[in-house]
């Protein structure tokens, strides 16, 4: 893992950790990070898969790549 | 304008709206009860004589000058200390009051030195004046014994003390008392024996505890007390009111100018952040716009390796536009960026981030508040729907209890530490939470009612306990809250605090602070009429920066201190313009207003008056792009006014980040360190070279007006304007003031701002538009401006960052009254006498284990990398915590701190980095390494080929 995907990866769970007491703490993750990351970081924690996630960062990081692949 | 000393009213105004009409010399005036005799006849324009009075300080009625005769009364009263009442009839100029004065005045000058035409203060002098003003033509009596020929004192490199020329009115002591609150002078002896003393006999004004505001001197009516430069240059022949380029206090000043030359700057007595006050660095610290080492002319370098090559503008324009141009078509647009400063006006960020958005055609743009205040941003527009602080700073006079939470004013925020420290003088309670024993808890008059020294990185923990100790015990401001909050969002928070997880008791472990004395302190904050929060840095550079201002946030709202005077949330801004930064449009995701770039209407807005189509996409935030240059796709950056090599976390990583782009322009004063890295140099002007405008931490927009010519040929927004114009964007702005104009066309909160109104009213405070035509003091006063109060659950999240046997202490970094910042400025002032170094705190338990004593060299060392210093051992810290400011690029702190960051907002974890010391002999392989890199980079062709 690059340096700087072991950056979003931390940065990603972080904010999973903040949110767990959102009303939907998967959406609001996945908000928080549609709203403040540039799309190559997106694209970066998209194409990671899980490795290192926690449960609801992971399942954030899902949601954006469903979501992306919708559009 | 001409020069004009600032009007003197003698003593301080009335805030009494009940009127009292009196007559003085057969007029009729009108002043507000309380008002005395000498300020209504002031205001009515009769200047009755007067010596120890002076409008910034209570009246003292001492010199006996301002004697008036009042019908009805016996005697002749002095006019400074007697009230005016109704229907008083009053003469100040009658034989009898002239024989008095010139009496008094013939004792003065009995005993003062007759070299007016030699003194420093020769035509700026109230002794002089009043003696003219009084007739006093000789004196009459024979010196068998004078003060004369006292010795002066030189000892501070801004100001002389010479006793001989005192006049023992005590005006240096009650300011130093009244309005800095230091106490640091006294009147030594009695009788004839009295003198000033700057602390105990012994002590000159250096070795005393003076911080050398200059309220002294300016009080001081002769020129016993006198800026060198005044003694150097002279007096000054014009004056014009600007702003101060240091703090976020956003003092103005009256510059005192012959010709293009500073003489001094005078805090501005009708300044509505500062109020007439001062602190060393904006009354004394402005000489680095001179100094030697500026660089005025554009350079640049094909290779970092290279020496810098000196250009003209119009070359240095068309290469560097050139080369973006090139690496934009080689690399991709998204491949640059810009970052803006919080040193510069509002309108040269706007061009920044204008250039980025519209000229890079991305928005990778970011600035230096997002190691600073970015999580107030978040913070408080989720909570109150505003990325602001809520109040004016003449607030804290209406306040009952004060918390400070992660900040240390009188270092940090100075001016109005004085005015914070009068108002607990005055009796309000006062609540410090922070990790190290700051000058708050004990200063002079003033002692914390509590004080909780918590373990760096657990301000959300303990903000939470003292939740849940106001809600658990039913102090909570239920009225306020279904007034003003979302119920049940305040219901689902309140369940959250009241677990007992969050009790005080079981979070000491945690916080370290002693329950008691947290619950103590939380009922304390509940139960006063008015509790105001005022917080800085040590909040928001946390791994929960944006949680912690939600917490305070949170319980603002709890206690029902909201939308007043005397309460609310107030983030106390690092740089002077750091509010406007952010309002400028700075953040990568936000333009103007705080309005998201994927926000189609506000985008079109910008579209339609800009003429061309906006990126939807968030940009790149700092850390963002060092992490992109490093992985190889970021390659270009403008750096504006800032220093982000000195002053971001993880220096190792930051010029990695620097050293793998292709093309790093610094538009600066100096060569500072990140243009070790960089490829274009252009020159910045100063703030006494510029037009423009900053905005304060109290939201308050203040007029930047040129002093001088720019040495460099140009305004920092001209450069920024004539790059644009070199990529080929349209932008003919002719001043500053057109700037501006299109700020306030596309941004709702500065509607109805100008240079214009600026002008008239001194200063606004945004929002400014239809609904607050002349600004807004206090924030959500009949409603939040989003709505309802969005009370948030902030649950304590341990920090990544972790002590262990190789890393057992943790680093805190914060900043010293003397400085600023990176130090470019004030390391290039004689502000370095008193912070030459950075020195590092450790408790003596800590220094005491590892045989450190005061003055040793120790290491310093993080899992990011290694520093030396010096050791300063002393309980202000506490044990396992050590603490160090980032001042001197020679320590190069930020090359222990890390990278984590806040979850919000990427805010640098500044507060918290585990470390170990060790004895030291010598810098460590970095700083060498680093001082060979920094000498080779900063050689300049020309000067090369004089030398040989």
């Amino acid at each position: 893992m690059s340096d700087t995907l072991a950056t979003l990866v931390r940065m990603a769970n972080q904010i999973a950790a903040n949110l767990q007491h959102e009303a939907d703490p998967v959406a609001a993750t996945a908000e928080h990070i549609e709203l403040f990351w540039d799309p190559r970081m997106r694209k970066m924690i998209r194409h990671h898969g899980t490795e290192g996630l926690s449960d609801t960062a992971a399942a954030a990081v899902q949601q954006l790549a469903a979501s992306q692949s919708a559009q | 304008m001409t020069f004009q000393p600032q009007s003197d009213f003698g003593t301080p105004a009335s805030t009494s709206e009940a009127q009292v009409s009196l007559t003085i010399d057969g007029r009729t005036v009108t002043v507000p009860e309380g008002t005395s005799v000498m300020r209504a006849a002031a205001e009515q324009g009769t200047a009755i004589p007067k010596l120890c009075a002076t409008d910034s300080l209570e009246s003292f009625g001492s010199c006996r000058l301002c004697l008036v005769e009042i019908d009805g009364r016996r005697g002749t009263p002095a006019s400074c200390t007697t009230p005016v009442e109704p229907g008083m009839v009053v003469h100040t100029q009658t034989p009898r009051l002239a024989k008095l004065r010139k009496g008094v005045m013939e004792l003065y000058i009995s005993d003062h030195p007759l070299d007016c035409l030699t003194c420093g203060a020769n035509g700026d002098c109230e002794l002089q004046d009043q003696a003219g003003a009084v007739g006093l033509r000789d004196v009459r009596y024979a010196v068998e014994a004078d003060h004369l020929n006292q010795p002066k004192d030189h000892s501070n490199p801004y100001f002389d003390f010479d006793p001989s020329k005192c006049i023992a009115c005590s005006r240096c002591i009650r300011a130093c008392d009244e309005v800095q609150g230091t106490l640091a002078l006294t009147m030594e002896g009695r009788g004839w024996d009295s003198k000033i003393s700057a602390g105990l006999g012994s002590d000159d004004f250096m070795g005393s505890e003076c911080v050398s505001c200059g309220a002294c001197v300016q009080a001081c009516p002769t020129a016993t007390l006198i800026e060198k430069k005044v003694v150097e240059i002279g007096t000054p022949e014009r004056s014009v009111v600007t702003t101060c380029a240091y703090c976020g206090v956003g003092c103005t000043f009256r510059a005192e100018m012959r010709g293009e030359q500073v003489v001094r700057m005078v805090p501005n007595k009708d300044g509505k952040a500062n109020r007439g006050h001062s602190c060393v660095k904006g009354r004394f610290a402005w000489g680095y716009a001179q100094h030697q080492e500026r660089i005025l002319k554009p350079m640049i370098r094909g290779d970092i390796n290279e020496p810098w090559r000196e250009v003209e503008w119009e070359e240095a324009f068309a290469y560097t536009a050139a080369e973006l141009k090139r690496i934009s078509e080689s690399y991709g647009k998204h491949a640059l960026g810009g970052i803006t400063s919080s040193r510069c006006t509002n309108e040269e960020t706007y061009l920044v981030q204008k250039l980025v958005r519209a000229g890079f055609g991305n928005n990778n743009v970011d600035t230096c508040a997002r190691v600073c205040h970015s999580p107030t941003g978040y913070g408080l527009k989720t909570t109150f729907g505003t990325s602001a602080g809520t109040q004016d700073f003449d607030s804290v006079e209406e306040c009952d209890v004060i918390l400070i939470i992660g900040a240390n004013p009188t270092d940090g925020h100075p001016v109005f530490a004085s005015r914070m420290k009068k108002r607990l003088r005055e009796g309000a309670k006062l609540i410090v939470v922070d990790p190290r024993r700051i000058d708050m808890v004990r200063t002079a008059h003033i002692e914390a009612d509590h004080h909780l020294p918590l373990r760096p990185g657990t301000n959300v923990a303990v903000l939470t306990a003292m939740a849940h100790v106001i809600v658990t015990e039913g102090l909570a401001d239920e009225a306020f809250i279904r007034e003003r909050c979302d119920w049940d969002e305040y219901q689902h928070w309140a369940e959250f605090v009241s677990d007992a997880r969050n009790a005080p008791e079981t979070l000491e472990p945690v916080t370290m602070v002693p329950a008691g004395e947290l619950r103590a302190a939380a009922r304390l904050f509940a139960t006063q009429p008015n509790g105001a929060i005022y917080y800085g840095l040590g909040v928001t550079e946390h791994s929960q920066g944006s949680s912690t201002v939600m917490a305070i946030a949170n319980l603002a709202m709890v206690t029902g201190n909201i939308g007043r005077r005397g309460v609310g949330v107030n983030p106390l801004r690092g740089q002077n313009n750091v509010q406007g930064a952010c309002d400028m449009g700075s953040f990568p995701h936000e333009l103007p207003g705080y309005r998201h770039i994927s926000d189609g209407e506000t985008r079109k807005l910008f579209e339609a008056d800009w003429g061309l189509a906006l990126d939807p996409e968030p940009g790149l935030r700092i850390p963002n792009m060092l992490d992109a240059a490093v992985d190889g796709v970021f390659k270009a950056l403008y750096v504006q006014g800032e220093d982000i090599l000195q002053s971001d976390p993880n220096t190792k990583h930051v010029s990695a980040g620097l050293a793998a782009m292709e093309c790093v322009i610094v538009h600066d004063l100096f060569l500072n360190e990140t243009a070790n890295y960089a490829h274009i140099f252009l020159p910045g002007s100063t703030f006494l070279e510029k037009n423009g405008t900053f905005t304060n931490a109290e939201r308050r927009i203040q007029p930047v007006r040129k002093v001088m010519t720019p040495m460099n040929g140009l305004e920092d927004w001209e450069v920024t304007q004539k790059l644009a114009q070199a990529m080929g964007l349209d932008w003919r702005y002719d001043h500053p003031s057109e700037i501006m104009d299109e700020i306030a066309r596309l941004t709702p909160s500065f509607a109805g701002v100008s240079f214009d109104r600026l002008d008239e009213e001194g200063s606004l405070q945004w929002p400014v538009n239809e609904a607050n035509p002349d600004g807004s003091p206090i924030m959500h006063v009949d409603g939040f401006v989003r709505g309802k109060g969005k009370f948030v659950v902030t649950d304590y999240v341990p920090t990544d960052e972790k002590t262990g046997p190789r890393f057992p202490l943790l680093l805190t970094t914060g900043r010293i009254l003397s400085q600023y910042n990176v130090g470019a400025q004030t390391r290039r002032t004689e502000n370095v006498v008193w912070h030459p170094e950075d020195l590092l705190e450790v408790h003596p338990a800590d220094a005491e284990d590892r045989g450190i004593k005061t003055g040793d060299w120790v290491k310093l060392s993080s899992r990011s990398g290694e520093t030396t210093l010096r050791v300063t051992v002393t309980d202000r810290v506490a044990p396992g915590v050590v603490y160090t400011t980032f001042h001197h690029p020679a320590t190069q702190a930020n090359v222990v701190t890390t990278d984590f960051s806040d979850w919000a907002t990427n805010c640098p974890e500044y507060k918290v980095t585990a470390v170990q010391i060790s004895a030291s002999n010598g810098p460590t392989d970095w700083q060498e390494d680093y001082q060979e890199l920094s000498e080779a980079s900063r050689r300049i062709a020309a000067t090369i080929e004089a030398a040989e």
